[in-house]
């Protein structure tokens, strides 16, 4: 039974004030459907597509859009399947993902600290993830599962530090914010030294990485990453449910039942894992995590970055980055990480602009 | 307290321009291959004992070393002078965004507009370190509170990453550059000849004496704007004065050595407390000096040591001070005082 409402929600009155959604009342599923973010989904999802078939369309052998298409559905001669299947998918299905990825992650982080500023990018878990895989890349337990776990256990050092570092008497969002920046600038030296360190080819192997980079990717990278989101990504969301009530404050949502803290810890450990898995896979890629979310949120008109939306700009704003780093200057391969930190960056200086106006960010 | 006053503050700069002089003495000594401190020592007076010995003295450690002095009292200066300007404990002209402004400016003058010589690139670091601090000030000050360390922090950090994606762009779309660029960036005093001394020490000095002629200004501007106006202080020219300083000194630095941060950070908060033990309280006649003096040791001392720990290769010196740095302003954002952190 769907039925219109026109009432207004608590988290929905800052941004949208009163508007037409519809609340799902069929057991099991129920929830508020706004059309809007509906729409907004569903463009994206479009835009998506397309953006990966293109990219997978371009090569040194150029393969039409339909039969990119008609190739992804198993169709086609046996020479188009290969170069779809086995060289371009790889590289298209790693950018869909880690944007995916950094961008639910990015949400997450940013509706819990209710500062968009906060997220992943910025307070150096990207940066630890990275140190540790090119630790990993140059003392020379490269490839595999080896990388994934080191970025995993580089995240989540840096999270924990930084959480321990900004306690003081309760964490406020700026002072998380400074504390992580001044970790990732510890993490980026130490990144520095072991590439210093580093033999010539393990270097110039971990400086590719280092920008954020689809080039030249396997199912090596899109395995374990797949899997990661396949995980994460759903706990993220059935966890963002009980979100809800932590933002009316942990006391009233600890009289509403939730486990306050284990909640968030949960949550804390699905957006480190996301952010992981992805670097593991892409290298750091700038910015992703702290715009897709804050895109999403804008398009769709909502007060908190929406989830579902936040991962298909997310996947959008890489794909479309690294289309855009393959294109704009012909015969060179720029890394997609300098499309993302050059369109990024803009974001970044508005955003802090926009949190001193409104007076919200700390 | 009696006995902390006994310790003048003439003495003080004594004594640290005691230590700057060993480490200086170390610098050219240590390296790849040492050479006895007997041997230096003779060399540096005329007497050398081998032309081999007196190559390697002159044209490699004495030159690198000068650079480290330069260097380091440029960018300690630079980091005291924004500190007292902007009453901002985090200021720095890494973390303020100056020295990214500067490094930007000379990779695009280089890359796009084909430039080739230094004395080209000082300029254009000038231009772009001033119009990195500018544009750093105007959007910290934005929005209902007015001008906060945290905000002016925040602007600086973002204003760096635009351009230092700005910079990676470029320097990635000429392959060749990438390698110079990369030593460049990460601050390193090596291969550098006594001509590049030479040339970035006048702008340098400059720098200093316009820094040293705002010290008693910069005094009562710690009083709050106000009060420094009704003690007769034009805030205007004081700080255009200042910034004049803080360009001069920033963008000649980083022209050769590359965006080294933290060095102004840490630097200004130590020679605080030194002034503090003496007794001198926060002077910054006595200050800015002190800082001057204590920068070129931590340069100095870092690049011996990135020297000396992962023989073959080098650690850049900024390398290792941004690794001592972190810490620090992990440190300083802890602290209470900053009331909006």
């Amino acid at each position: 039974m769907v039925r219109t409402s026109g009432e207004t929600r608590a988290g929905d009155t800052a941004a949208v004030p009163a508007r037409r959604h519809f609340r799902l009342a069929v057991p099991p599923v129920s929830g508020v459907l706004r059309p809007r973010l509906v729409a907004v989904c569903a463009a994206l999802l479009a835009a998506t597509f397309l953006v990966f078939c293109w990219g997978v369309s371009m090569g040194d052998v150029p393969i039409g859009l339909t039969a990119v298409m008609k190739a992804l559905a198993g169709q086609g001669d046996p020479g188009t399947l290969l170069v779809v299947r086995e060289l371009r998918l790889p590289r298209a299905l790693v950018g869909l993902l880690a944007g995916v990825a950094f961008a639910v992650s990015g949400a997450l982080f940013q509706t819990m600290t209710r500062n968009p500023l906060a997220s992943p990018d910025m307070i150096g878990l990207t940066e630890g993830a990275g140190t540790a895989v090119v630790a990993g890349i140059v003392l020379g337990w490269d490839a595999g599962i080896g990388v994934q776990a080191l970025g995993l256990t580089g995240a989540l050092a840096t999270a924990l530090l930084v959480y321990l570092l900004a306690w003081r008497r309760g964490t406020t969002g700026y002072r998380i914010i400074l504390v992580g920046i001044g970790l990732s600038w510890i993490c980026t030296s130490a990144t520095d030294f072991l590439v210093a360190r580093g033999g010539r080819f393990q270097a110039q192997a971990a400086l590719g990485w280092l920008v954020g980079n689809l080039n030249g990717r396997s199912f090596e990278d899109a395995i374990p990453l797949a899997v990661a989101v396949a995980v994460l990504v759903p706990a993220t969301l059935v966890l963002g449910r009980l979100l809800r009530t932590l933002q009316l404050g942990d006391d009233v949502a600890a009289a509403l039942g939730t486990r306050v803290q284990a909640v968030r810890l949960g949550l804390m450990l699905t957006g480190v894992g996301l952010v992981a898995f992805a670097t593991a896979a892409a290298g750091p890629i700038a910015f992703v995590a702290l715009a897709a979310p804050q895109i999403a949120q804008r398009l769709a008109g909502a007060a908190h970055p929406p989830p579902v939306a936040s991962a298909l700009t997310g996947a959008l704003v890489v794909l479309g980055g690294d289309l855009a780093a393959r294109t704009i200057i012909p015969g060179t391969e720029l890394p997609v990480g300098v499309v993302t930190g050059v369109l990024g960056a803009p974001v970044l200086l508005w955003l802090l602009i926009r949190v001193n106006r409104a007076g919200s960010g700390g | 307290m009696t006995r902390a006053q006994g310790l003048r503050p003439a003495f003080l700069l004594v004594l640290l321009g005691a230590v700057l002089l060993v480490l200086c003495l170390l610098s050219i000594a240590l390296g790849a291959r040492g050479i006895p401190l007997d041997q230096v020592l003779r060399a540096l007076a005329g007497h050398p004992d081998s032309r081999l010995v007196d190559n390697v003295v002159w044209t490699v450690r004495v030159p690198r070393t000068a650079l480290g002095v330069t260097a380091g009292a440029a960018l300690g200066l630079a980091g005291a002078l924004m500190q007292a300007l902007t009453r901002n404990p985090l200021a720095d002209p890494g973390v303020l965004g100056v020295s990214a402004g500067a490094a930007f400016a000379i990779v695009f003058s280089v890359a796009v507009l084909g430039l080739g010589s230094l004395l080209g690139y000082i300029w254009f670091a000038f231009a772009g370190a001033f119009a990195a601090g500018v544009l750093v000030f105007l959007l910290g000050r934005m929005g209902r509170s007015g001008l906060t360390p945290v905000k002016l922090a925040l602007a600086g950090i973002a204003m760096t990453s635009l351009l230092t994606s700005l910079t990676s762009a470029i320097v990635l779309t000429a392959p060749d550059a990438l390698n110079r660029y990369r030593f460049w960036s990460a601050g390193s005093l090596a291969d550098q000849g006594s001509e590049t001394v030479l040339r970035v020490l006048p702008f340098v000095v400059a720098g200093a004496l316009l820094a040293m002629a705002c010290a008693p200004a910069l005094n009562s501007l710690a009083l709050g704007d106000d009060v420094a106006a009704s003690l007769g202080r034009r805030l205007g020219l004081v700080r255009l004065q200042g910034v004049a300083a803080v360009t001069l000194l920033t963008g000649a630095t980083v022209s050769v050595i590359g965006p080294v941060v933290f060095l102004g950070l840490v630097i200004p908060h130590a020679a605080r407390a030194l002034a503090q033990r003496a007794g001198i309280g926060p002077d910054h006649r006595w200050l800015l000096p002190l800082s001057a003096v204590l920068a070129p040791c931590l340069l100095l001392a870092a690049d011996i040591a990135g020297r000396m720990v992962a023989r073959p290769v080098e650690i850049q010196a900024g390398v290792l001070i941004a690794f001592l740095g972190g810490p620090f302003f992990i440190a300083m954002v802890r602290r209470r005082k900053l009331a909006e952190v």
